[in-house]
């Protein structure tokens, strides 16, 4: 079966990806540089059978997958995952609907609104960029000052999506959260990111040590995942008196320090997963 | 020893890339820091690497 890898830097994740493909002997590699990239509507022709997504740009990866789905090509994560992962309002929403526990989440598309929100919400709360990661521009508003502020800053300062208020109640964690990685339907490892910084992103620090999967990290972690469309996904899980909530679902999941923290080889699981579900294609 | 060398864009310092460094790699220059771009394997040739875009990401 020939793979293509969409990407564009390759970091070690890409390259623990790679060196996974490249150890099966039935796998042939295609390198796909999404800045090298063109398609031709209707016309486009690939010699590939599947596409394994690990684009560090969201928008790129997106349109690509869906053009790619267009072409006829399977794609890893599929486009609507992609979709809805990368938009914080679309996650939360498939959450909701799907019952699965979250923190509280507002949606506003004015500087008056969104005000109005938080304050009825309550302080402290987490205002987020709908598209971004690696825990960037999140604001933690303690006050009625510092809301107002922030507001005023996104949006004279950002973009139009700035201006979609993604509120969320802020959760009071133990200096960490949980970070599950699923691929199909299991819960393959999982581990704590400990920071004394709100924000517990690896890529901010936070360090990780494994997590023992227990039955209910694993039940929470497969129905969100279901709720997004499955596929290869990292959730990350807040810790509650009341269990544990849902706090975001990554579709291009960033593995390299989970990897001897949990004894499990997640690029190796990543490509079985490929293969078994792709069986019967060239 | 790998013959794969080169010069950080920034510093100018020798840098020895080992073998299996493929093209659009992520390096860092072990001299200034830089995270750079390995733009092409044979011959190399390195580049500051892109800077962190907004919608870049898991």
């Amino acid at each position: 079966m020939k793979i293509g890898l969409l990407h564009s830097l390759i970091r070690k994740d890409e390259k623990l990806i790679i060196e996974a493909i490249n150890a099966r002997p039935n796998l042939e590699l295609t390198m796909i540089d999404d800045r090298k990239l063109t398609f031709q509507l209707g016309k486009d022709s690939f010699n590939f059978d599947v596409v394994l997504e690990r684009s560090i740009n969201h928008s790129r990866a997106l349109h690509a997958l869906k053009l790619f789905e267009s072409a006829g090509i399977r794609c890893f994560n599929s486009s609507q995952i992609a979709l809805v992962c990368g938009d914080k309002l679309l996650t939360s929403d498939a959450l909701s609907r799907h019952g699965v526990p979250q923190p509280e989440v507002k949606i506003a598309f004015t500087e008056t609104s969104a005000l109005e929100a938080i304050e009825e919400m309550g302080y402290p709360v987490v205002l987020k960029p709908a598209v971004g990661s690696w825990g960037r521009l999140l604001s933690k508003v303690n006050d009625r000052d510092a809301a107002e502020s922030i507001l005023e800053h996104k949006t004279v300062l950002g973009t139009y999506h700035h201006s979609i208020f993604y509120i969320q109640k802020y959760i009071q964690k133990q200096s960490r959260d949980i970070r599950t990685f699923v691929v199909g339907d299991e819960c393959i490892a999982a581990i704590y990111r400990t920071s004394e910084h709100w924000i517990t992103n690896t890529a901010r620090g936070g360090v990780a040590t494994k997590c023992e999967i227990t039955d209910e990290i694993r039940k929470i972690s497969l129905k969100a995942a279901k709720a997004v469309g499955g596929g290869i996904v990292a959730l990350d899980l807040f810790e509650t008196d009341d269990g544990y909530l849902v706090n975001e679902v990554n579709y291009t999941m960033e593995f390299k320090n989970s990897i001897e923290t949990t004894g499990v080889n997640i690029p190796v699981r990543i490509i079985d997963y490929v293969v078994d579900s792709t069986k019967g294609l060239a | 020893m790998s013959n794969k060398k080169s010069e950080c864009p920034i510093c100018d310092a020798e840098l020895i890339l080992a073998d299996d460094t493929l093209q659009s790699e992520l390096v860092e220059c072990s001299d200034c820091g830089t995270e750079l771009e390995v733009v092409s394997t044979s011959p190399v040739e390195l580049q500051e690497a892109p800077q962190t875009e907004e919608d870049w990401g898991e």
